[in-house]
């Protein structure tokens, strides 16, 4: 029953609205029962069919599930089923979760994560019609948590993208001005985030595809470990990089969705092992870190843009006993042209199996089996999936392969040793997240290379598998217009450092409060 | 040799052998042969987005235990790779294989030609890969091909030669070889009809003298061990004609049509597939632990070799019949089980020859499939040996219990066919045989002994066979002399 249809009658207690309300306290008075599940996933949805369509941010609603799931939850909540129980897992090293962490909550997920019943387009004409036969591991344990799939969200083709503008169904608006790109290519999670549809999203990363929407939006985005979410399910771009990655609008938020999907997982070989601890209950904490400030990121001449609030960050941060040193990290540089030599190199293999034979789009009417390939692969993708298939096809061609690859290789293996001295001196490392705050639709889409230039922050970690933060802290003023612009502080961690990038982001949450 | 008068042949296999897991290379699906299509398929080895790899430690085992057997080095480490190209029935766009870093490299077979004489071949490598689907053209009035996925993503070893094979008659002897070990490693059927090992042969020939090697031709789709041979002769006779006319040879790849017995053309080198092989990004490098190896090593069956060695020592049995037997791990399993219940090598070893292998050949059977267990077998030559059939009968009993399975016991019991022993009933029919026969009766008394066996095999003949020989020659001297 819509809110509006409830009598106000005294003895019923007020029913808060579920957006003002974070994915905790929602999951909290639904396993109260002070909440219907029900009635949260039905606003969520009519939220998602109206302002998610005027943001273009959702690609399918997945309502009939949906509905069903939150059937289950208010069940289990009756028949008192998350009380005071932990979570079972299928493997003992997932991290610590209490059992519906996320009853009710309703959540989107970027349309490259598969679930059954609904496509799983990945933003592309090549898959408009493909329903995939089999969960991904992280579907599962977002429903064994109660949590509600509302929708697949929209993004850029393939993931391939830096502004959710490349997807086939259209670009995805920034909640705050429709001129405006979101970021890329998770934009859709991230649009749909921010305009309160839903407290919590999931998004892919692969070299800043959370961390940079979740700046532009004003959202917390995280960049797990490599290999600390599983990828099973997630249709692959760049393999070696691609990770699963959360979006929320609070620390805690974040934390509890990355508990819920983190872990070990059976079915994906990359998959680490190893125990994760408990991220909400060390989310306070008296820590003073260590922080290093590498030169590099801040040399990048479009970085004066967002410098007043990274400065601002460090500032208070640093008032509040955290200690900053000056480190280096040289290679910086040579990241963006490092990693778009091996993601298109891995994208090239990984795309080739949509060749219009077994499902998705296959060219009308071609009898001839290699125009079929040419003219399905031409016809289904878009111009940058297309660009990068040709340029990861020609760093892997025989007399080009040590030249590109082999070395792109060699200096990721290099990118991977410098973090991993700088994190003998500095328990974490400060940089801008982005270079700007959000730009303009189209403003960049003619521009490959200004496109890729919008990871340029991001895209280190990306390459050495550690993990990264986006906290949102302030905002800049927009070149032309009246509207202040969230810009986001990025953070990055060793090697399953999760537990101090969620400290750092709570300390900071408190501190701009 | 004066086939390639003034040419010698260089040969190199490359041999695909399915190994015989249970379940597939990287995926759960079981492998059966002869299952409905696209019955043994899952989303993994569909090559649906999303899903994901995770190796099979068995299929590691089986290519650990060629390695081992060969001689080869294992390495500890090593890495998948991803080999790109389209094709229908290759539904990742890529196979999952080996490339610079192989698990196994080097090793050696030795071979022995039908003339007895032994050779060796070194071994490149051995590596690792996953195999393809199977494409149907159905008839050339359907306009469509059938794609059946159950043999997709069945793990395979590729073991490859170098070209010390010097003609067809070396490269048919190191296949046969190689199927054997194969066999009594047990990780392959190499049943090359099918399609358990498929082979790919570099040829190329050299003018006597010269140390440079020649131009060199790929010859695929070698599907049995004929057409090995058939194919290797039919493409060195072609490149010696080439050569002959003052021609070059081009390095081309050939595609060896078994039916019409002669190779088209498949693509010359301008036009020859670049792989784009790179490190397969979805699984960790193979890293293979020093235990796991040692208990691989300590629990490798016995090989042809060493077997023909024991077999000859130990049971004194002729090398031509050791060489038989172990040149088939099934074929001296059963031996070796024959004798643990009837301690004559000699007979049971002609058994096998002659009686067992004469019935497989004619029935098309493999030993496995063949109706008298090793006990049963044991148990007709006890009853020679006791007496209650003859040789004779026993062959008779045999065919009979090799088409029904029934025991040699319960044949001779319902056929009535235990030896007649009992003098009484034999000297009645001497007797019938000395009344008919009196001019035979006469010529052996005036001297001619020798038609001595012409009263027995009469009186095995009344007696259809059943009555003792021994008995009736002692009867019929004591009963000829009067
Ligand atoms: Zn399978």
């Amino acid at each position: 029953m819509p809110l509006s249809q409830i009598p106000q009658i005294p003895y019923i207690p007020y029913m808060p609205d579920y957006q003002d309300m974070t994915a905790c306290q929602i999951a909290e008075y639904v396993k109260a029962g002070r909440m219907s599940a029900v009635d949260i996933a039905r606003q969520a949805l009519a939220l998602a069919q109206s302002e998610g369509h005027n943001l273009n941010a959702f690609i399918t609603l997945c309502e009939d599930k949906a509905l069903a799931q939150v059937a289950t939850v208010d069940k289990k909540v009756r028949a008192g089923e998350f009380v005071a129980k932990r979570a079972s897992r299928r493997t003992g090293n997932s991290a610590e979760i209490s059992a519906g962490a996320l009853a009710g909550v309703p959540i989107a997920v970027k349309d490259n994560i598969s679930y059954t019943g609904y496509p799983t387009t990945c933003g592309s004409k090549m898959l408009e019609t493909y329903i995939p036969p089999f969960d991904a591991t992280v579907m599962e344990r977002l429903i064994d948590a109660g949590a509600v799939i509302i929708g697949k969200t929209n993004m850029d083709e393939f993931a391939m993208g830096s502004s959710s503008e490349t997807s086939y169904f259209g670009p995805v608006k920034h909640p705050l001005d429709p001129k405006l790109s979101p970021g890329g290519s998770s934009g859709g999670s991230a649009a749909a985030v921010a305009r309160g549809i839903v407290p919590l999203a999931l998004g892919s990363e692969t070299g800043g595809s959370v961390r940079q929407p979740a700046s532009f939006c004003g959202l917390y985005g995280l960049k797990p470990t490599y290999g600390a979410v599983s990828r099973y399910g997630l249709v692959a771009y760049c393999s070696s990089s691609d990770v699963i990655a959360p979006f929320a609008r609070t620390a805690e938020d974040l934390a509890v969705l990355y508990s819920v999907i983190a872990g070990h997982d059976m079915r994906d070989a990359t998959s680490l092992a190893g125990d994760h601890p408990d991220y909400i209950s060390c989310l306070k904490t008296d820590r003073k870190f260590k922080i290093g400030i590498p030169k590099q990121y801040f040399a990048w001449e479009l970085s004066c843009q967002v410098s007043p609030v990274l400065n601002q960050a460090i500032e208070s941060l640093e008032k509040a006993g955290h200690e900053f040193y000056d480190i280096s990290l040289p290679l910086t540089n040579k990241a963006i042209a490092t990693h778009y030599i091996i993601a298109p190199a891995e994208a090239s293999s990984n795309l080739a199996r949509f060749d219009g034979v077994r499902f998705g789009f296959r060219t009308a009417g071609e009898t001839d089996l290699k125009q079929m390939y040419l003219r399905t692969r031409s016809e289904g993708f878009g111009d940058e999936v297309k660009r990068r298939i040709m340029l990861g096809t020609y760093v892997l061609s025989a007399g080009y392969y040590d030249t590109y690859y082999l070395k792109a290789a060699r200096v990721r293996e290099l990118i991977r040793r410098e973090f991993e001295n700088a994190f003998k001196e500095v328990d974490l490392i400060i940089t801008p997240t982005t270079p700007t705050p959000a730009f303009k639709l189209g403003e960049k889409l003619k521009d490959p290379l200004a496109m890729y230039l919008c990871d340029v922050f991001t895209v280190p970690s990306s390459l050495a598998g550690v993990p990264a933060i986006s906290v949102p802290f302030g905002t800049v003023p927009a070149a032309d217009s009246s509207l202040k612009l969230p810009v986001g502080v990025q953070f990055i961690a060793p090697y399953m450092g999760e537990k101090a990038l969620f400290q750092i982001a709570s300390i900071l949450e408190h501190l701009k409060e | 040799m004066t086939v390639y008068e003034g040419y010698k042949p260089v040969i190199g296999l490359e041999v695909h052998a399915q190994l015989t897991t249970d379940s597939k290379m990287f995926c759960g699906c079981k492998v059966s042969y002869g299952a409905s299509p696209n019955s043994r398929t899952c989303p993994v080895c569909l090559g649906l987005p999303g899903a994901l790899p995770i190796l099979n430690k068995k299929a590691v085992e089986y290519a650990l235990r060629m390695i081992l057997a060969v001689g080869g080095e294992v390495a500890l480490h090593s890495v998948f790779t991803r080999k790109n190209y389209f094709y229908p029935d290759l539904p990742k766009g890529y196979q999952i294989s080996q490339y610079s870093q192989p698990v196994g490299r080097g090793g050696e077979i030795k071979y022995s030609l039908e003339n007895g004489r032994t050779k060796n071949c070194r071994l490149n490598r051995i590596h690792l890969e996953e195999d393809a689907g199977k494409s149907l053209h159905p008839s050339s009035k359907e306009r469509y091909t059938r794609l059946d996925f159950n043999r997709c993503g069945v793990p395979l070893i590729e073991i490859v030669s170098e070209p010390d094979l010097k003609s067809p008659e070396d490269a048919y002897s190191y296949l046969n070889k190689l199927k054997q070990i194969l066999q009594c490693l047990e990780i392959c059927s190499a049943d090359m009809e099918k399609g358990h090992l498929r082979c790919d042969a570099n040829v190329s020939v050299l003018p006597k003298g010269k140390k440079k090697l020649g131009v060199r031709t790929e010859v695929k789709n070698l599907n049995s061990f004929k057409g090995v041979k058939r194919a290797l002769k039919y493409e060195i006779a072609r490149q010696i004609k080439i050569l002959r006319a003052g021609g070059t040879v081009k390095p081309v790849t050939l595609w060896w049509d078994e039916n019409r017995r002669a190779a088209r053309l498949m693509r010359t080198k301008e036009t020859s597939e670049d792989y784009r092989y790179f490190p397969e990004p979805d699984l960790w490098p193979l890293a293979i632990d020093m235990p796991w190896l040692d208990s691989i090593r300590r629990s490798l069956k016995e090989l042809p070799d060493h077997k023909y060695n024991r077999l000859v020592k130990q049971y004194k049995i002729r090398p031509y019949d050791a060489r038989i037997l172990a040149a088939d791990r099934l074929l001296a399993d059963y031996f070796e089980n024959v004798i643990a219940c009837y301690n004559n090598s000699r007979d049971v070893v002609n058994w096998i020859t002659t009686e067992i292998l004469g019935i497989l050949d004619e029935t098309n059977e493999s030993i496995t499939e063949f109706k008298i267990s090793p006990a049963m077998l044991a148990e007709l030559l006890k009853s020679i040996d006791d007496g209650i059939i003859s040789g004779r009968t026993a062959r008779q009993v045999f065919r009979e219990m090799a088409a029904t399975g029934n025991s040699a016991a319960r044949i001779i019991t319902s056929r009535g066919l235990r030896q007649i022993t009992d003098k009484k009933v034999l000297l009645k029919e001497v007797d019938k045989v000395i009344t008919a026969n009196p001019k035979q009766v006469e010529k052996y008394r005036s001297g001619k002994t020798a038609l001595l066996d012409f009263f027995i095999g009469e009186v095995m003949k009344s007696t259809q066979g059943r009555a003792n020989p021994e008995l009736v020659s002692d009867l019929l001297i004591q009963l000829l002399k009067k």
